[in-house]
């Protein structure tokens, strides 16, 4: 039996831990340090219809535990994604989970169309949450009506399961959720970056060219670890959790939370092994907590009847 | 490219707010080119969160030991300042493309121009050059005499010019007024240091072979996180990555 091993919609994952969308570019430079084969899925760079440059630099500024980015969804466009990216991953044994973004409705459902044709695309993570960019992004994102009439747009087209990456930066993440999962969606992806801010000290401007940034890293995960508690009790649609990531524990605490699979972001940047290490490490704390498959430990933090996972196993 | 903890052998202040610290590991086996640099993180804890790309200064094989140069700043290079010989320090490295030596045959001439903390890289180029049969002379330019390093290791190597801006030690003024004054001529010029020194010199020498260092604040290091793109002269999307394309460009390459 494979301990690891989880099944979601349009995945069958060889263990639950993937690099999250924008923290591994499309696994290129991560291929240089190990097996991509060994992850369970890739999200790869959010793509949009034509190739984008992105924001000026500095596009990023350290914080307390963590990083504000805004990088503005910098990527080579469908086109060099579908006929270069992609196939290069065809290589690795490891399903894809293409992030999608535009800045109109139209874009989205063009990109899902044909990214979602992809051999080795096995489902999209529809990113309405990115808030480095003016138009679009989050701003599907904030309105609960909006975000379920995108979902249902791309759902009429894509040819893989639809999970829709949640903004933290909403007042009512469950009634956001709700209104997804009502609009189709196969699953959930969250949390997306906290909107923030840093300002230079010696200048008095911000240090980021766009001024504002998304903030990301182990700050972040107490945020991440509430609202998928909250979320995953209001919706039956499978979550896969983000947010601060970076050791074995914290992807127990997210499953713990009610997480179904877990992305690890801003942790490739520190240690570019993260992912491996933490897939290497899972089983042995499932042994010391006395846990034998990894799915037993969805959503324990709520579920009625789940105790002290110590039962003499 | 590869992860160590490599060990401090030395470490010690040269000027002012800038250390220098010697490390020994088996991660040496993989540094030769002058220019590229190593990803440095200064403790194991969270904060602060990110590595520091730092440059490589001299490169020892036979010692298995290599030296950076770093100015203290902020909060990380402050806790890496505080690291004593035969503690560990996390390298990620070495990282990113090197000044091209073949770029000068033996017997020609090399300038070699650092600014400030930019300095640091052209150290062991300076040392391939002279062992590969170039002429180097070296421009050095820093803020003030406080700030001054590394005069007498550049003069091992050739002639060495050291300017302030506010003049309190060698010639006043910037790199690109001790080169105009005392007419220094070059087959190739290598520098590294800040963007407005580095574009004074491609504008300077328009028909000259030029190969620029950059900095930039980056991410990871290694071409993940797009956090160090530069744009190309000429187009709207087309890019590099100081990380990983760089961080040495050829002038003109892309727009400073």
């Amino acid at each position: 039996m494979n301990r690891l091993a989880v099944e979601l919609p349009g995945l069958s994952l060889k263990n639950p831990v993937m690099p999250a969308s924008g923290c591994f570019g499309f696994g290129r430079e991560y291929a240089q340090f190990y097996d991509l084969s060994k992850l369970g899925a890739i999200m790869i760079k959010a793509t949009t219809k034509k190739p984008r440059f992105g924001n000026p630099t500095p596009r990023v500024a350290e914080t307390p535990s963590g990083m504000l980015n805004a990088i503005g969804l910098q990527n080579p466009g469908l086109e060099k994604v579908m006929e270069e990216e992609l196939p290069w991953l065809e290589q690795f044994d490891v399903p894809i989970i293409a992030n999608i973004a535009g800045s109109t409705m139209e874009e989205y459902v063009e990109v899902a169309k044909h990214i979602s044709k992809a051999p080795n695309v096995c489902a999209l993570e529809l990113n309405i949450s990115c808030p480095n960019v003016k138009k679009g992004g989050i701003a599907f994102g904030t309105v609960p009506e909006i975000a379920a009439e995108l979902t249902m747009l791309v759902k009429e087209v894509s040819e893989v399961p639809v999970y829709v990456k949640l903004s933290p930066n909403v007042a009512n993440i469950v009634e956001m959720a709700k209104a997804i999962e009502a609009a189709g969606a196969d699953g959930l992806t969250m949390i997306n970056t906290l909107l923030g801010m840093r300002i230079d000290v010696k200048t008095a401007k911000p240090i980021l060219a766009n001024r504002t940034g998304g903030l990301s890293g182990p700050a972040i995960k107490p945020i991440a670890i509430r609202m998928i508690y909250e979320v995953s009790q209001a919706v039956s649609i499978p979550i896969i959790g983000m947010g601060g990531i970076q050791s074995a524990e914290d992807v127990i605490e997210f499953f713990y939370a009610g997480a179904s699979a877990v992305a690890v972001g801003t942790a490739n940047f520190i240690d570019p092994f993260v992912c491996p290490n933490i897939i290497d490490k899972l089983p042995t704390l499932l042994d010391e907590l006395g846990i034998g498959h990894i799915s037993e430990c969805t959503g324990r933090s709520w579920k009625k009847g789940e105790r002290s996972v110590y039962c003499g196993a | 490219m590869k992860r160590e903890h490599m060990t401090v052998v030395r470490h010690e202040q040269i000027a002012k707010n800038i250390y220098e610290i010697t490390l020994s590991g088996h991660l040496v086996e993989e540094m030769n080119a002058p220019g590229q640099f190593v990803h440095v993180k200064v403790t194991s804890q969270t904060a602060p969160l990110l590595r520091r790309p730092l440059s490589l200064c001299r490169i020892d094989q036979d010692a298995s030991e290599c030296t950076l140069i770093y100015r203290k700043v902020g909060i990380g290079t402050t806790l890496l300042s505080e690291k004593r010989p035969g503690e560990t320090v996390d390298v990620l490295g070495p990282l990113g493309n090197g000044f091209p030596l073949d770029a000068v045959e033996k017997g020609q001439r090399a300038l070699l121009v650092g600014g400030g903390i930019g300095v640091p890289p052209l150290y062991e180029l300076a040392k391939q050059l002279v062992e590969k049969g170039v002429i180097v002379t070296n421009v050095l330019g820093f803020q003030t005499k406080d700030a001054v390093f590394y005069e007498q290791e550049f003069s091992m190597f050739g002639e060495t010019y050291v300017a302030t801006v506010d003049g309190s030690y060698g010639m006043k003024g910037f790199v690109t007024d001790v080169i105009d004054q005392r007419g220094i001529s070059f087959d190739v010029l290598y520098a590294c240091g800040p963007k407005p020194m580095l574009k004074a010199l491609e504008q300077a020498f328009p028909h000259k072979e030029v190969y620029l260092s950059l900095e930039e604040r980056m991410g990871c290091g290694i071409g993940a996180c797009f956090a160090c793109v530069c744009r190309v002269p000429d187009s709207e999307t087309a890019y590099k990555k100081v990380c990983s394309d760089g961080p040495v460009f050829k002038a003109g390459e892309v727009v400073l």
